[in-house]
């Protein structure tokens, strides 16, 4: 019983981990929060249903209309993740740069990114509607059993194949990642940017380039973390991203503002604590990562990984 | 005139409890701090305006309260009898519940801004998102608020929606009047050195936690107090009324009204309330092609997100700045 949960934890968990990834990579750039990610998240999902050439709903602009072609599941979901990142690219070049230039303060981009969610969020059901899609079943890995049990019969621990994809793709991700940004140069470039921004566009790095670069990564890991859900739960509709969007402050400010592993070890906590909330109780569990948040302000402000705050003048 | 009211009598009262609730938002704004709590602090208003008057007033009550929540309901009810069935639920009441809803509200702003407010940033904006999410699930879960059906049949002290006037007005206008004067007593002009630098104003001896928690807590006694009033105004109350949309909603009036000036605000809740109501009046006109139309009727909330978003890039301040004010006020001199 109690491996199973912790198992869904994990799976759910992993989701929260890649999605505030998003958040952290933009955070650690430009102390920002980029509210608009969890309705890029949403996007990627409606991305890979799109390229997979599947057919809409009966409402919405694009009403029953679907592509003249349909790619694999894997190849939809690598290109709708990479049309989220350089969508995510566009909202910088449009709000966050401008906004930069100007010398914004922090609260403006921030609500600036808000207006954004809302627009983006309200074109997708302007489009295809407010209707739940999900991806054929099976379609991930053809042939492949919808669960495995990996405990014994007595002790059942079920998990789907959609929950061990997540875990999967998710592990490879971070791998991916932390390599990328601690053993590449452009890794190393991006380090100094969140470290300094003026100070490394003196020393010669385009910081321009790299906020681009953090967007579209940024985009593209949201884009994967949402096709993923949809996998796993369906696409509930637009709103689908708001409550992994709110979920995932709660993660970034458990894992420390900016902190990379915070985001993964306080995806990871979070899922799990979720998981382990009694039946009865199951009701209030949508508030449980909010009051963890509550609890990380009172006691542990910079997060569990995240360092102190320091106050510059 | 009569048809007017008829037919605009709603919206104009709605007008009205935006523009309050707009300036709820202000107040923090005012001190630096974005805080999104308003629509939580309305939601619990309208619960302690709905549970009153509903469970306890009324005949049809069966609600106890523990301990010593239950001796001062006990104590209300003897202060002013229950309405019988049919007639109009009594004004002083009504602002009863709006006081008790206020102080509630104050006291609760306290713990939640405490831990938040000290900390620099945009925790608060963090804080508060969680605090509306939480307010709304255990809204939705706990018994005495009516679960995800909420409230209904809240008793109506007047015959019909436009005589909320009598409270929502004089209402708006007290919170303008005190926003205004804020802003030019001592308290308010430090809440302003806040926002332009705090560590500075540190360093002038203003207490940065004490100002930005006052701040924070005048904001929900407001918003509390409003929301009593608009759980008498809207006659149900549920898990809807105070949403994460709810807080951008509200967020947009101040950012595109004008977040510098108590009058931005306002202006900001009256357009973009009023705004469905045009587009809507927009979209009727002949001649306008079809898919304008229809853009126009459903698309609303794209047109908002992207008000909101494109306004902090062409107008940071908002619509209303104080350098309006300065013009208009020409050779009086004062600043």
């Amino acid at each position: 019983m109690l491996a199973q949960q912790l198992a869904n934890g994990l799976a759910i968990g992993s989701v929260y981990a890649i999605f505030a990834l998003g958040y952290t990579l933009i955070f650690s750039i430009l102390g920002i929060i980029n509210f608009a990610h969890g309705a890029i998240f949403t996007l990627g999902a409606y991305f890979t249903y799109t390229l997979m050439g599947l057919q809409f709903g009966f409402n919405g602009l694009l009403a029953q209309q679907k592509l003249p072609f349909g790619l694999q599941f894997w190849v939809a979901l690598l290109v709708g993740a990479v049309i989220a990142g350089l969508f995510g690219v566009f909202l910088e070049r449009v709000i966050f740069r401008p906004l930069r230039a100007r010398g914004a303060d922090p609260l403006l981009t921030l609500v600036a990114s808000l207006g954004l969610a809302v627009a983006i969020v309200n074109i997708i059901q302007y489009l295809v509607g407010a209707e739940t899609y999900s991806y054929p079943s099976g379609v991930a890995l053809p042939g492949a059993p919808a669960s495995v049990n990996f405990g014994t019969t007595e002790a059942p621990v079920i998990i789907r194949t959609a929950q061990l994809i997540i875990i999967a793709v998710a592990v490879l991700i971070l791998i991916v990642l932390t390599f990328f940004i601690n053993r590449t140069k452009t890794g190393r470039a991006l380090r100094a940017v969140s470290e300094d921004a003026t100070t490394s566009s003196l020393l010669g790095i385009n910081t321009n380039q790299l906020i681009r670069l953090t967007f579209f990564l940024s985009g593209f890991v949201g884009g994967v973390a949402g096709t993923l859900v949809g996998l796993n739960v369906g696409i509930t509709g637009p709103y689908l991203g708001i409550s992994f969007g709110l979920k995932g402050l709660a993660v970034i400010v458990l894992g420390g503002l900016g902190s990379i592993p915070g985001a993964v070890v306080g995806g990871l906590l979070i899922g799990i604590v979720e998981a382990l909330v009694p039946s009865s109780l199951v009701s209030y569990r949508d508030a449980l990562a909010f009051a963890i948040l509550f609890i990380v302000l009172l006691v542990r402000p910079q997060g569990l990984l995240g360092r102190p705050l320091i106050q510059k003048v | 005139m009569n048809d007017f009211i008829n037919a605009y009598g709603f919206l104009i009262i709605s007008l009205v409890l935006q523009a309050i609730l707009a300036l709820s938002m202000y107040l923090p704004l005012m001190a630096g701090q974005l805080s999104l709590a308003t629509p939580g602090f309305y939601a619990i208003g309208g619960y302690v305006a709905a549970i009153l008057s509903v469970r306890t007033f009324l005949p049809a009550a069966g609600t106890t309260f523990p301990e010593p929540l239950q001796s001062f309901v006990m104590w209300l009810g003897t202060v002013f009898p229950a309405t019988p069935q049919g007639q109009a639920f009594p004004v002083g009441l009504l602002l009863v519940e709006m006081l008790i809803a206020g102080v509630l509200c104050g006291l609760l702003a306290i713990i939640v801004g405490l831990p938040a407010l000290r900390l620099r940033g945009i925790y608060l904006a963090l804080a508060t998102i969680a605090f509306v999410e939480i307010v709304r699930v255990v809204s939705l879960n706990l018994p005495i608020t009516g679960g995800s059906i909420g409230i209904f049949g809240i008793p109506q002290p007047y015959p019909t929606k436009f005589e909320f006037a009598w409270i929502a007005v004089p209402f708006l206008v007290i919170v303008a009047l005190f926003v205004y004067r804020l802003e030019r007593v001592r308290v308010g002009r430090a809440l302003v050195s806040l926002r332009e630098d705090e560590l500075a104003a540190a360093a002038m001896g203003i207490n940065p936690t004490y100002h930005k928690v006052l701040a924070f807590t005048l904001g929900a006694v407001i918003a509390g107090a409003c929301g009593a009033l608009s759980a008498h105004f809207i006659n149900t109350w549920n898990a809807r009324q105070g949403t994460f949309d709810a807080s951008i909603l509200i967020l947009a009036y101040v950012i595109i009204g004008g977040s510098r000036t108590w009058l931005g605000p306002i202006v900001g809740a009256f357009l973009l309330t009023a705004l469905p109501e045009v587009l809507r009046g927009a979209a009727d006109v002949q001649g306008i092609p079809t898919f304008l139309a229809q853009f126009l009727k459903d698309g609303r909330l794209i047109i908002f997100g992207l008000l909101i978003a494109f306004s902090t890039l062409f107008f940071p301040q908002g619509l209303i700045t104080p350098n309006l004010f300065k013009r208009r006020a020409g050779s009086e001199g004062e600043r």
